[in-house]
């Protein structure tokens, strides 16, 4: 006992590695302290009667120490195995600190309580999935944050899409509802291609590429011909006389043109029975117009 | 030699003078180089001869890391792929798609309003909240209530950063990096999408991975498109980024007077041209995939059979792309 008051001195005014002084408090970081709290009745260096409650893997153990086997460190703590049971384990306790002080019973009855509700909690918690968060070095976010920057840039994404629905049209996907004359726009095309010089297209499509959005349009294509059938009914009723002289070509050219014209004035939101009306009304000025000039449709290069 | 290498030379200042020499003499034979070359376009145009053939510039793409895994036109085995994987009946219009969009736990600012335009861009989209429940749980409940995909929406900061896209019953589980995310409200002259079914146009997906998440992406939206409706969905692949983009668009003609004197061949052709052009109006929001990973069977982390993922090791090239 007078052994324990010098070492309380000693460690308590001096130095003790274990002490954590903190904002709200001091502590101990001995991990056979039974409180957690740097007292004189809490300290394991400085009582030489102790016990305390440890967590080995989910299994409690109840070390005890006497001052019988103080001069032996190696066999200083004697273990007791802690039975799963709460109620059995407050026996055991019980049983063994039966003539020991009250307060160290209490303490370390205190400690076997919050370790159980502990153990509870862990054990639900680890039943649930928990989102696991994953740092990203920052080296890698700049860089992909660079590449990303240089892949917009030469996405030329605005032009590649028109590219890609003037094709749609070009090939007849959209079938009649743009009346897009192909075979006379082909015909065009050949004249043109004899005599001009041959423009060297950058094209960056290899036939894979080609492969694959035709492949997504196919399977869009579905039912073209009540589409096609929608489409022809309503240019049928307006168109003149001149329909019976031409060709289904020509016709469609016609129509094609002068309906793109009225739907160029017509806001794009407007319902299509509304443009359809209102091409109606300027198809007819606008056919003998068509047919005087020799109308030519350039490919969209660039 | 002190001259051998500028780099060799230990004083500083003659080290960068050398440097800069050299740099300027580069700089003026490349001058030299162009004129020489322009001299001769000019030249041969003029004598109304072709000019010489300009040479193609080198970019990226031209000169990316051959791939054995791009598709090509006639493989017969990646029609029967296709047949037989798990989008076929979405992509045969056996099902129509019908999309669970979800959030992850915690979920705050931009992430509803992305929610909404999702919602308006997918059709036949429905939004539930996350609740507490795990993810395979709403993997069931989405089967059981006959949905084909789920996508569940990430937040990290207050800003959605990542794209879950699960197809169902079984399919692959895909997830995406999201970023730069443009709200509509925040593009400039921007257009309201109507509820006509969207056209797709997906670029670039060469490879057969990519060829797959095209698939994946494709079986979210309805097969059928309308051609009235005048709105195109994209998904344009290009180095491995994924750019989303939603336009209402329309053709026109537009005349325009044919340049003069360009020798573009015969003269008797007329001197107005009518061009048929598209133009574009952007509405719907705007933003970039990244894949990270692609799993085969539905989410599951911890015992799921990756198909796919990224690596930083993946990076080192700068030619490289697997999409």
């Amino acid at each position: 006992m007078q052994h324990d008051e010098v070492i309380w001195q000693v460690i308590r005014h001096r130095h003790c590695s274990f002490m954590a002084k903190i904002e709200t408090g001091i502590f101990c970081r001995n991990p056979y302290n039974v409180t957690g709290i740097c007292n004189r009745s809490s300290c394991p260096l400085a009582n030489s009667r102790y016990a305390t409650i440890r967590d080995h893997g989910g299994v409690f153990y109840l070390y005890m120490k006497t001052i019988e086997r103080a001069h032996m460190p190696n066999k200083l703590w004697e273990r007791v195995k802690m039975p799963r049971n709460y109620a059995k384990a407050l026996e055991i306790i019980d049983k063994h600190m039966i003539y020991w002080p009250k307060l160290l019973v209490h303490k370390t009855k205190q400690r076997l309580t919050k370790m159980t509700q502990m153990r509870i909690r862990m054990r639900k918690l680890a039943l649930k999935t928990r989102e696991k968060i994953m740092t990203v070095p920052t080296k890698q976010k700049k860089r992909e944050a660079r590449r990303e920057e240089k892949a917009e840039k030469a996405a030329l994404l605005e032009k590649s899409i028109e590219k890609e629905l003037l094709e749609r049209l070009k090939k007849g996907v959209y079938g009649d509802i743009y009346n897009y004359p192909v075979d006379k726009y082909n015909e065009i095309l050949d004249k043109e291609e004899v005599g001009k010089a041959t423009i060297s297209e950058d094209e960056e499509e290899e036939p894979v590429i080609e492969y694959v959005e035709g492949y997504e349009e196919l399977e869009e294509e579905d039912d073209m011909e009540d589409f096609g059938g929608l489409a022809i009914k309503e240019d049928y009723d307006n168109d003149n006389l001149d329909d019976d002289d031409d060709d289904d070509d020509e016709e469609e050219e016609n129509a094609s043109v002068a309906y793109k014209r009225g739907r160029k004035s017509s806001a794009r939101k407007l319902a299509k029975e509304e443009q359809a009306a209102k091409s109606k009304k300027k198809i007819k000025v606008q056919v003998e117009v068509e047919h005087e000039d020799a109308v030519e449709r350039q490919r969209a290069v660039y | 030699m002190k001259d051998l290498l500028p780099s060799a030379i230990k004083n500083k200042e003659k080290r960068s003078e050398v440097h800069a020499k050299l740099k300027h003499q580069k700089k003026l034979e490349k001058k030299k180089k162009a004129k020489v070359r322009e001299a001769a376009e000019k030249q041969a145009l003029e004598l109304g001869e072709e000019p010489p053939a300009r040479p193609i510039p080198r970019t990226i793409e031209n000169t990316r890391e051959l791939d054995e895994t791009v598709c090509k036109p006639d493989d017969e085995e990646l029609f029967a792929g296709n047949d037989a994987d798990e989008f076929s009946c979405i992509l045969k219009e056996e099902r129509t798609p019908k999309v669970l969009i979800t959030t992850s736990r915690f979920h705050s600012s931009r992430g509803p309003a992305f929610i909404d335009e999702l919602i308006s861009v997918i059709p036949n989209a429905h939004y539930h909240k996350r609740g507490t429940y795990d993810l395979k749980k709403i993997v069931e409940y989405a089967n059981n209530k006959d949905f084909t995909s789920i996508i569940v929406v990430h937040t990290n900061r207050r800003e959605p950063d990542a794209l879950l896209v699960i197809g169902l019953p079984s399919g692959p589980t895909a997830h995406f990096k999201l970023s730069k995310l443009v709200l509509r409200k925040d593009i400039k002259n921007h257009g309201n999408p109507t509820n006509h079914q969207p056209e797709l146009v997906f670029n670039n997906f060469t490879t057969r991975l990519g060829h797959r998440i095209g698939r994946l992406i494709q079986s979210l939206f309805p097969q059928d498109p309308n051609f009235r409706g005048r709105r195109v969905v994209t998904f344009h692949n290009q180095r491995d980024f994924i750019f989303f983009r939603h336009h209402r668009y329309i053709f026109e003609t537009k005349e325009s007077k044919e340049p003069q004197s360009k020798g573009k061949g015969k003269k008797e052709e007329a001197k107005t041209q009518e061009k048929v052009i598209t133009r574009l109006q952007e509405c719907g929001p705007r933003f970039t995939l990244k894949l990270i990973s692609l799993q085969h069977g539905t989410f599951d982390t911890k015992g799921g059979e990756y198909e796919w993922t990224h690596k930083p090791e993946m990076d080192t090239s700068r030619r490289r792309f697997f999409l």
